[in-house]
């Protein structure tokens, strides 16, 4: 049995749950953490159900839910999904559910750490479901807070730095944005009301633009704002340098979210809201974009190659698969490219949340996170070196794995458009075998280092986060329609809107 | 002969000044009381009789007509529109939420204490009387009212140097500003023949046709500014501000913060809308051609929030800090003034509206951490999250508001700042106030970091009273409320304009 209102539903049962928390008191943590737990298991089956009932050959919005919120402004809470968001609402949720376990070791103000994160939660789905471009405004600024203090409270030793870094280039993304909010606010007029509009669904109707909304500057100076903007959370390089440095100090499942989760936000965001309202100037920026993410797909990948700390090459990765996405998405010429690009985002999802979880799984117990500390480490632990190596050819692009498939798609679909580009980007994933393949070869291969020969073996708990993904990155490996059938119907409204 | 329709029409004036009255009754009760009781033990009285005359004052706005934008009463000299009657509770709010804070706080001695009640009092019934002006005389006696008597509450602590010198400093430049802005004054009155702001602007549309008269009449204005920056503490005339606001005891210094500042704003409405432009026509006005104020003001609004922001990334003393981001704040309203639509007056007082709220929110909490066992220094703020959470959630919230983040009510406020220039297309001012956005983040972001990622250096132990404690609620719970929902608010002001 589904609720009516199944998105509110989704986007505040974890806030009840941080409500909860808060007044639980002091002397009872586990209490906190199992409700915390019990805070994302609803959120989780319902997704699943989402997933299930979708209709996936529909065009519009499903499980559409509208009311006037602030009449004045015309405002509404608006909610509704489409299948580009019902992938992020289904990672969210299942990474939210897998980051609560594996944040059980944290014992130091465990009442904020679970608030916050689940304050993080109802923020994240809200993105992926809100229509209304203010309520997604709200919801995408709402994630900064308990990002900021998850990163600065629970971090490692340079954390203050990390954290202020992150909110302070995150935020000058969301400024530009909010100002590109209000041009397109009062750029519009609704046709049956005569009053301007945030909705995200009335802003993509070309006809509603007023005549400075169609004034060729003012739409590149928008286009280049929400692309500054969400180019900053993807990360695309120039703007990625937050990235490493949150990744590093962040804790554990804060970095499985941060990867697995915030940095879609970005692709999703251009797909959502600059594509749709914009689509003349996505064509004309579509080659610009192609290069930022070749540059990132490279550039990435040599950082990567050059790191000794395994937190640090995962964030360089991602850059570097991230780049993948933000090319597939460029492609207008086929359905091919955006398609993979789509999937990619689901992907990484799953394999960088392995990644980040198997790095901490290690710095749990040896406290260093340093590629050449190690060797000969299979021996030590042999289940945790075949979950990383599942993990590692997995985002390296084995085929028979998910990432395959979907950087495949990518490559396969651009290079008709953009050869040259795609050519190029092809070299990426040969870097990105080097770096994975050579840190597979220092940290668990060769003589074994005897100062680590004690190290336990990965605990049931451990595993038990492990093993879901595991699963999704193989079954998806082998065959990727269960996401492809989900996206495509979408993305090909998308594109065919986008080329007019 | 006085003719007899005349006196009855002042007669019936007199009941729109209701509210100034009672206040002015309250003040001559506490007085009275000061006199004959021993006022050092009588703390609770004094402000039991302060928020009475200050709750008083209110009721008689229920009894009154309805107000109507031409509706003038005693001889012109005041105006019963929407403006006028919103802004009698405003002011009564922040002269309550002063009382209270100097209540719940020590830093006022019980000795000094009737007085700074009746001080508070008094500036807060020149500020009502402020707003509701419509005449030059009135407006400046109204102005004087409130710039002098807060002079005094700066200097309150008599044997504090640090209080007396601020009040100095506050003196000189106030009867420097307001000399220069009586000199505009007479300059208009001059040109016009008539004190009466209506009259006035009728001469002005005829003078500025003339190459002279228009210089006159910029000479006029830049005058005018002077006054009105220096109350609001916008550049060039905001140096006083760290120092007065530094060395004024801090229930004082939210007061002025937010008091005299929202004053200035609504006299920026009530001057220069009426006398220097036309309009509103579909909800936008136009500068009279040939006096281009606005973008004059466009110009100081971005100077002054960029410069306070900038100045406010070092300060360690939080009083000083707060002060810098007070003037940033003033360069964020200004961009309502000069937006020059309604929807710009009304996102003005929106954001004072919610500005009260988290102004006096911050300084609460920075003059309880500071009478509880701290100081006032960034340092005594390192780690009080763990041993004050409930002060230091609210601090956090506060603060995250004046940045402009939602679900807080500072985010909506900068959002009708925002949508006021861009709805004009000052696209550039809506960057510059972005990008200073985010570097107001980074101090504000010190005060939390402080607070939540380090750790004490020493035990400080910080005790907050329970009455301090739901003072701050009083004031988080519209911080937050206003935030997620604003649509009562959003009606109120769009009444007004």
């Amino acid at each position: 049995m589904l609720p009516d209102h199944l998105l509110s539903w989704m986007i505040f049962f974890p806030l009840l749950g941080a409500g909860l928390i808060l007044l639980v008191p002091k002397r009872y943590p586990t209490l906190m953490k199992l409700i915390a737990v019990a805070a994302t298991i609803p959120p989780l089956w319902w997704a699943a159900n989402l997933y299930v009932q979708f209709d996936r050959w529909g065009t519009g919005f499903q499980y559409v839910e509208k009311v006037p919120w602030i009449k004045d402004f015309n405002i509404h809470y608006f909610l509704g999904i489409d299948g580009i968001s019902v992938p992020m609402v289904l990672l969210t949720a299942l990474l939210a559910f897998i980051c609560v376990i594996a944040s059980w070791n944290i014992n130091e103000h465990v009442r904020g750490y679970f608030a916050l994160f689940l304050l993080l939660d109802t923020a994240m789905v809200g993105v992926f479901c809100a229509l209304d471009f203010f309520l997604f405004y709200v919801f995408w600024e709402l994630m900064l807070l308990p990002m900021y203090f998850l990163i600065g409270v629970w971090g490692g030793p340079n954390k203050e730095y990390a954290a202020i870094k992150f909110f302070l280039f995150t935020l000058v993304g969301s400024v530009l944005m909010l100002v590109v909010m209000l041009v397109f606010y009062f750029g519009s007029v609704e046709p049956s009301t005569g009053l301007h509009s945030f909705d995200l669904t009335i802003l993509a109707d070309q006809s509603v633009h007023q005549a400075f909304l169609k004034n060729h500057t003012i739409r590149w100076l928008c286009y280049v704002g929400l692309f500054i903007g969400f180019a900053i959370k993807i990360p695309l390089v120039p703007f990625h340098t937050w990235l490493p440095d949150a990744h590093v100090e962040a804790p554990t499942a804060v970095s499985v979210i941060l990867a697995g989760v915030l940095l879609k936000m970005g692709t999703y965001g251009i797909l959502r809201i600059s594509y749709p309202v914009l689509p003349d100037m996505a064509l004309a920026f579509a080659l610009y974009a192609a290069i930022l993410g070749l540059i990132s797909i490279i550039y990435g990948a040599l950082c990567a190659m050059a790191q000794t700390d395994m937190k640090k090459l995962i964030a360089y990765s991602s850059i570097s698969h991230m780049g993948f996405v933000m090319l597939g998405m460029s492609v207008f010429t086929n359905t091919t490219a955006i398609n993979g690009a789509v999937l990619q985002m689901f992907n990484h999802g799953t394999v960088t949340a392995m990644l980040f979880l198997l790095v901490g799984v290690i710095y749990d117990r040896a406290h260093t996170r340093d590629i050449d500390g190690f060797g000969g480490l299979a021996k030590t632990m042999p289940v945790y070196a075949g979950y990383t190596g599942l993990a590692f050819f997995a985002a390296l692009g084995l085929p028979g794995l998910s990432s395959f498939i979907s950087e495949a798609l990518v490559l396969v679909g651009s290079f008709q458009q953009y050869k040259i580009i795609t050519i190029t980007a092809t070299t990426g994933i040969v870097l990105t075998a080097a770096y994975f393949l050579w840190t597979m070869q220092r940290v668990f291969l060769g003589p074994q280092n005897k100062k680590w020969a004690e190290l336990p073996e990965i605990s049931l708990r451990e595993a038990f986060t492990l093993t879901p993904l595991a699963l999704i990155v193989i079954l998806l490996g082998f065959y990727p329609m269960p996401v492809l059938d989900l996206i495509g119907t979408t993305l090909k409204h998308t594109v065919a809107m986008v080329v007019g | 002969m006085i003719p007899e329709e005349f006196i009855r029409s002042n007669l019936e004036g007199i009941s729109f000044i209701a509210p100034e009255i009672i206040l002015t009754l309250a003040i001559l009760l506490i007085l009275l009381v000061g006199v004959v009781l021993p006022y050092w033990r009588y703390r609770l009285l004094f402000t039991v009789l302060a928020l009475a005359g200050l709750a008083g004052s209110l009721l008689p706005l229920w009894k009154l007509p309805q107000p109507a934008p031409d509706l003038t009463y005693l001889s012109k000299l005041f105006v019963w529109d929407w403006l006028t009657f919103f802004s009698k509770p405003f002011f009564a709010l922040v002269g309550v939420f002063t009382i209270l804070l100097t209540q719940v706080t020590g830093e006022i001695d019980n000795s000094e204490y009737s007085e700074c009640t009746i001080l508070v009092l008094a500036v807060t019934m020149g500020m009502m009387l402020l707003v509701a002006s419509t005449d030059l005389l009135m407006i400046f006696l109204a102005f004087e009212t409130m710039g002098i008597l807060s002079y005094l509450l700066v200097g309150i602590r008599a044997r504090d140097e640090r209080s007396g010198e601020a009040a100095l400093k506050y003196v000189l430049y106030g009867a420097f500003t307001s000399g220069t802005m009586l000199f505009g004054f007479s300059l208009l009155f001059g040109l016009a023949g008539s004190t009466d702001l209506s009259e006035i602007s009728r001469q002005v549309v005829l003078a500025s046709q003339h190459s002279q008269d228009r210089l006159l009449l910029i000479v006029a204005i830049l005058f005018f500014m002077a006054g009105l920056l220096f109350k609001t503490a916008s550049f060039p005339f905001h140096f006083w501000c760290p120092d007065v606001y530094e060395g004024a005891p801090t229930p004082i210094t939210a007061f002025l913060s937010v008091g005299p500042k929202a004053a200035g704003f609504v006299l920026f409405i009530r001057l220069f809308y009426p006398l220097f432009a036309l309009g509103p026509e579909t909800g936008a006005y136009q500068a009279i051609s040939g006096l281009e104020w606005p973008s004059i003001l466009a110009l100081v609004s971005a100077i002054t929030m960029t410069l306070g922001n900038l100045a406010a990334m070092h300060q360690n003393n939080l009083k000083r800090l707060l002060a810098y981001s007070s003037i940033a704040h003033a360069g964020y309203l200004l961009m309502g003034i000069v937006a020059l639509s309604d929807l710009g007056l009304r996102s003005v007082v929106f954001y004072l509206v919610v500005y009260l709220f988290m102004n006096l929110g911050a300084f609460g909490v920075v003059t309880m951490v500071a009478t509880a066992g701290g100081s006032e220094d960034i340092e005594s703020y390192r780690g009080l999250g763990t041993r004050a959470p409930y002060v230091c959630v609210a601090m956090a919230i506060f603060l995250f508001s004046l940045v402009g983040l939602p679900p807080f009510a500072g985010f909506v406020g900068k959002v009708y700042l925002f949508a006021a220039v861009i709805s004009q297309k000052i696209y550039w001012l809506a960057v510059v106030a972005a990008l200073n956005t985010v570097i107001s983040l980074y101090y504000y972001l010190r005060i939390v970091k402080a607070m939540f990622l380090e750790k004490p250096t020493e035990a400080i132990q910080i005790q907050v009273p329970l009455s301090s404690q739901a003072l701050l609620l009083a004031l988080l719970v519209p911080t937050l409320g206003l935030g997620i929902y604003w649509q009562p608010l959003a009606r109120v002001v769009s009444r007004m304009f």
